[in-house]
């Protein structure tokens, strides 16, 4: 069997995140690192060959970044996976989401190719950048296969996949078959630190890059200046006025408080 | 004038508040047509409802097809009712369901996407969308340069203003493949309700996190005596001591209300990533130092426990 995880590399949340000139995320100025939500991704990958004994799995992680994206593949060869692809090719600078899911699919499609395609293809709930929660069910769209998104609790045997996920108004269980696209929120259960072993391990694993030509992708259908959805302008929020602050001393904070509602007409 | 569709919210034919709010936005684009996934017979109640706020139409398309599974059956219907009435927009109330539903969508219609937008208006070549990016620290303008503008559109992004509209029921059959049917929704299990309002609609929201120490009770108190939602950060989800459905977040719900009170809340990025655009802040955190404090317009340094059912007290005695 053949998992492929899509992790993503993001500008770190704690630090000051900011635009280039041309409205892009600035992904070099600014420290990264593998996105905290695809760690999950990696997790639950693992867990699924774990719960799996006796039965040969592959797992390749595969990140759609600059240059220092390869870091969010290492961290994962880290973690446990086994083999590392970087899509990496200048032409993709700027893509939106329907340009990254091309490429990330026709990544999967080559990295199955060799084994009869990929079985499993596991995402994280959302990037902590883009945040759109999209690529999962656009990869599903692109691939032809069944999308089971935003589970928290994933159960499987044989070729089948049960997964609980909470939606806006009920708790569902979804059931598929593989080959499916799966994607992970965090409620899944906390990611594994890699082990001195792991990160000696993950030195010797195979780490391959693909550029667009690699992938039969036409580098005219991708990056910034034909993204179908496109940046006009962002504005830094202005700092939020320093605000009152009381301190409570024998239940003065509570009056202090209704005050301030009241005038504010909350109340 | 071109049709802009707005996929309604509704739970069993109960049209929710976005879905005016993205009526109103539709106005400013074009021709409102509602898209109502759901039973025939509800079609007429519904269509009262939308048409108040100016729905042109209402496309029914019955629900019997699409809703055993997820997602993929909801957007081949939306591709096949686009490709007929040839829309200027289509929006879409930002759901994790429907952002997934507008993401197949743009694949097949071969359009441009944006989502999460908190406000969109009509521009010179088509709709401008504003969104509130990183956490709430940026907000970033654009717009759809290709194909049909696909935009789901944040709760509170309006307020619903009322029109007339037509409200003209009309059948939409849709045909789904089998190829959609892949994910089948085995089981559901519907939330409780819990007498209050909805989080992401409210008007105030009030929040505990792990400085409750699990106790929620003055939080709920509180709450109740400001007719608000409650939420919960992170912490108190993992802790076990509210459903995930409440939690505020990153990972959790996005509110915009027009009060935010943190109670018990350090503020770590990922919290403010759901709350930072509320209108006023309002915390209680028994650490002067909290980094909730940088954002508030009223902060009470003290003890959640004591603040809060005073206050609850306080303002049930002024309401008499
Ligand atoms: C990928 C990722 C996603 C995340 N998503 C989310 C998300 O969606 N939502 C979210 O909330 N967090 C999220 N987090 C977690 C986030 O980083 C914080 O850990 C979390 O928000 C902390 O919750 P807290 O403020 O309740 O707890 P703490 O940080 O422990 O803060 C508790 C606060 O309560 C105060 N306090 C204690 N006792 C009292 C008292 N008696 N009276 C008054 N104050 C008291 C303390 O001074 C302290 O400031 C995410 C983290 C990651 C890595
Ligand atoms: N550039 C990328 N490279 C690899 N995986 C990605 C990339 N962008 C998105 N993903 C995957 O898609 C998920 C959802 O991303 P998004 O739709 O951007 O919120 C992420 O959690 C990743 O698993």
């Amino acid at each position: 069997m053949n998992i492929v995880v899509c992790v993503k590399y993001v500008p770190d949340a704690t630090a000051d995140r900011k635009f280039e000139d041309d409205f892009t995320v600035d992904r070099v100025g600014v420290d990264g690192l593998l996105s905290e939500l695809d760690e999950y991704a990696v997790e639950q990958a693992l867990q699924f060959r774990e719960k799996r004994e006796g039965e040969e799995i592959e797992i390749t992680a595969l990140t759609v970044g600059p240059e220092k994206a390869v870091d969010a593949v290492r961290k994962s060869l880290q973690m446990g996976v086994d083999k590392g692809v970087h899509v990496l090719d200048d032409a993709i600078a700027g893509s939106d989401y329907v340009a990254t899911s091309l490429v990330l699919a026709k990544a999967i499609e080559k990295i199955g190719a060799e084994s009869g395609g990929a079985d499993l293809v596991i995402c994280g709930m959302a990037s902590t950048d883009a945040a759109g929660s999209v690529i999962p069910a656009m990869l599903a769209e692109r691939l032809g296969l069944p999308q089971v998104t935003l589970a928290s609790v994933i159960e499987s045997q044989g070729d089948q996949v049960r997964i609980k996920r909470d939606n806006e108004g009920s708790t569902e269980v979804i059931g598929a078959t593989l080959p499916i696209v799966l994607s992970v929120t965090d409620q899944s259960g906390e990611a594994r630190y890699p082990s001195f072993k792991g990160i000696m391990a993950a030195k010797k694993k195979p780490l391959e890059t693909f550029s667009l030509a690699d992938l039969g992708v036409d580098a005219g259908e991708v990056g910034l200046s034909v993204a179908w959805s496109q940046v006009e302008d962002t504005t830094e929020r202005p700092p939020r006025t320093a605000g009152e602050i009381v301190t409570d001393e024998d239940g003065s904070g509570a009056g202090a408080l209704v005050e301030f509602l009241a005038s504010k007409k909350f109340i | 004038m071109s049709e802009v569709l707005v996929v309604i919210d509704h739970v069993a034919g109960e049209v929710k508040k976005p879905t005016y709010e993205l009526l109103t936005i539709a106005r400013r684009l074009g021709e409102p047509a509602a898209v109502f996934f759901g039973s025939p017979d509800q079609a007429a109640a519904v269509a009262e409802k939308v048409k108040a706020y100016g729905a042109a139409k209402l496309y029914v398309v019955d629900d019997a097809q699409t809703k055993g599974f997820l997602v993929a059956p909801k957007a081949e219907a939306l591709q096949q009712l686009a490709e007929k009435s040839s829309p200027a927009a289509i929006l879409l109330p930002s759901t994790f369901e429907n952002k997934e539903v507008a993401g197949r969508l743009a694949i097949k219609l071969g359009s441009g996407l944006i989502t999460d937008a908190v406000d969109v208006q009509a521009g010179e070549s088509g709709p401008v969308t504003t969104q509130s990016v990183f956490a709430g620290n940026f907000t970033v303008q654009a717009k759809v340069t290709h194909g049909t503008p696909i935009i789901t559109v944040k709760p509170n992004s309006a307020a619903p203003e009322e029109a007339d509209g037509a409200g003209t029921v009309e059948t939409f059959d849709a045909t789904i493949s089998d190829a959609a049917r892949t994910a089948q929704i085995v089981a559901t299990q519907p939330r409780q309700s819990t007498g209050r309002p909805e989080l992401t609609e409210a008007a105030i929201v009030v929040s505990g996190g792990r400085g409750t120490g699990g106790n929620f009770e003055p939080v709920e108190g509180f709450a109740d005596s400001l007719g608000a939602a409650v939420g919960a950060s992170r912490a108190a989800v993992d802790s076990g001591w509210m459903p995930h459905a409440f939690q505020v977040g990153q990972t959790g719900k996005t509110v915009s209300p027009q009060l935010y009170v943190a109670n018990g809340i350090s503020g770590a990025i990922q919290h403010r990533a759901g709350m930072q655009t509320s209108k006023t802040i309002v915390a209680v955190n028994k650490d002067p130092e909290a980094p909730i404090f940088e954002l508030v317009d009223f902060g009470v340094v003290g003890d959640l426990h004591t603040v809060l059912p005073a206050a609850t007290e306080q303002i049930t005695a002024r309401k008499g």
